[in-house]
């Protein structure tokens, strides 16, 4: 019996993760669902998006500005190896909007809005707010997840854009104050060499992954165990497996859009 | 009415509902009383659908789960721990049902409303403005049972609504809920320790013990039922057939 344990043991653990994957996309599911269909919650969407959205701003704008520094240097340093100092600025610009920018705006948005929307939802479930919801007619997923998923899915791709603004910024900042780079001409290279697919495509993996977080704040805090103890887990799950699905969803997405 | 038949409910090896039949006519002010832990809460989450019995059948004016919507629709809830929505004020907190969905009103009138209902739980209009986390327990409490009454509902579940509250606040609260059986013709069921809520309030008794109804019966035969069980409980003797750990 001793030898079939190990095999028991990758059973189980294998069943368990099949078992997650279906709650979560019968969850999933079900949350998208409840978007498109009435009743609508106007005014929980406002506010989803002013946390979601607007608070967010201040992270990932200082996110993104020291990233586009850092990468200018970056760029510098490496293509001084073979006289390529001049790709700085275009380099920047495709590795920001491409990748850092919807990347490392989408895991400082996981680790700020699935945390918060997990804890407060895991919060309710446990002081029986969610139950009293159900007896006040009203339907915990259309009031609760479904404005913040539409928020989430909206404000990320725009937190994203000005990410990717912010970034392009930074590394102009750097290069022209501490790289000897003409400022007219850092910008006409920016524009000249950036795609608007370039900038599309991040937009894009912006939705998803703002998508990711408010479905694992969501998902994390309606099935949270119970007392603080159970709040405080669902939270870090939450921030946890928002990280981990963004950056696959971040490697699929680059493969769909730009493997040849 | 609702009606309960042999509902049974067990959280893992824990029976808590083990055969509960119960029945409770219009208008009527049911009051269901029986030891701490024994499943009462539970037994009014069942009816309610949040709970998911084992087995069993429980139905509202002869229907059964299906039109829960509809049911909820025209019903309030006391929760016991109060529930209250610690992200919104009082009011709205009250005036919930008031501000969306098939009730909705303008948010002046459904303001004016919330307020005329905590007038009526003993609460004065400056806690409208408050959230809950800035009230004390028994406060909580009263917010909560505005919120079930705001709307008028036609069956009310009271789940403890005295516990927490001076003798006075009590007797206010239990007079509150006599009129809204009586006046408004309400169906209740609260669920209560306190003997002297029952007094107030009840038209049948129920007392649920080890998972099933003990003994049920109009209260005003509840003095001399001659069941031992009720006996102890509503004298709140330590010596009878009910043991107590010590
Ligand atoms: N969600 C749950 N999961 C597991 N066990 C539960 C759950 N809800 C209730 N229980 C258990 O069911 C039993 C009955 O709980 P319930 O809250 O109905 O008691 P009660 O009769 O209302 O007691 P009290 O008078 O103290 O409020 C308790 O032993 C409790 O541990
Ligand atoms: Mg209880």
């Amino acid at each position: 019996m001793a030898l079939l344990a190990p095999f028991t043991w990758i059973g189980q653990a294998t069943l368990g993760l099949l078992a997650a994957i279906g709650r979560l996309t019968l969850f999933a599911l079900s949350a998208v669902s409840h978007v498109f269909r009435p009743p609508f919650y106007p005014r929980e969407f406002l506010s989803a998006l002013m946390t979601i959205g607007w608070y967010s701003l201040p992270v990932v704008g200082l996110t993104a500005f020291f990233t586009g520094g850092a990468l200018a240097l970056q760029i510098y340093a490496g293509g001084a190896r073979f006289n390529a100092e001049a790709v700085v600025p275009s380099i920047v610009a495709i590795g920001m909007v491409r990748e850092l920018g919807p990347v490392l705006g989408g895991l400082m948005v996981a680790a700020r809005v699935a945390s918060s929307i997990a804890a407060e939802i895991g919060t309710m479930k446990v002081t029986e707010q969610i139950d009293a919801l159900t007896t006040l007619s009203t339907h915990p997923m259309k009031y609760l997840t479904a404005p913040r998923l539409l928020a989430a899915t909206l404000a990320v791709p725009l937190l994203v854009a000005v990410g990717d603004a912010i970034g392009i910024l930074g590394g102009y900042t750097i290069g022209v104050q501490r790289l000897g780079f003409n400022g007219a001409a850092y910008l006409q290279n920016t524009v000249d060499f950036l795609e608007p697919w370039d900038v599309g495509s991040g937009l894009v993996k912006g939705a998803a992954f703002g998508f990711i977080v408010a479905l694992m704040g969501c998902y994390h805090g309606m099935h949270s165990g119970r007392g603080a103890q159970g709040v405080g887990q669902a939270t870090k799950a939450a921030v946890v497996s928002a990280s981990v699905l963004i950056l696959a969803a971040n490697y699929l997405l680059t493969e769909a859009f730009f493997s040849a | 009415m609702i009606r309960l038949e042999n509902v049974h409910k067990a959280f893992g090896p824990k029976k808590v509902l083990q055969g509960v039949d119960l029945e409770v006519g219009k208008g009527r002010s049911m009051v269901i009383i029986g030891g701490s832990g024994t499943g009462k809460s539970v037994l009014l989450k069942c009816v309610l659908g949040l709970i998911r019995p084992d087995a069993g059948r429980i139905s509202v004016d002869g229907a059964e789960g299906a039109s829960r919507d509809a049911f909820l629709a025209r019903f309030g809830m006391l929760f016991q721990g109060g529930a209250l929505f610690d992200s919104m004020p009082v009011w709205q907190n009250v005036a919930f049902r008031l501000l969306r969905g098939s009730l909705k009103q303008p948010r002046a009138q459904a303001r004016e409303i919330a307020v005329e209902k905590l007038r009526r739980v003993g609460l004065s209009p400056d806690v409208a403005d408050l959230y809950p986390a800035e009230l004390s327990g028994g406060m909580q409490k009263r917010v909560g049972l505005a919120r079930a009454i705001a709307a008028d509902p036609e069956i009310i579940f009271f789940d403890e609504p005295t516990t927490g509250l001076d003798p006075i606040m009590a007797g206010v609260i239990n007079d509150l809920i006599r009129e809204i059986v009586v006046e408004m013709g309400a169906t209740a069921m609260t669920i209560t320790h306190d003997m002297s809520s029952v007094r107030a309030i009840a038209d049948e008794i129920a007392m649920l013990h080890a998972g099933k109804i003990q003994w049920t019966g109009p209260a005003a035969q509840m003095e001399d039922s001659g069941d031992p069980y009720l006996d102890q409980f509503i004298h709140g003797r330590a010596e009878g057939p009910i043991e107590s750990l010590r």
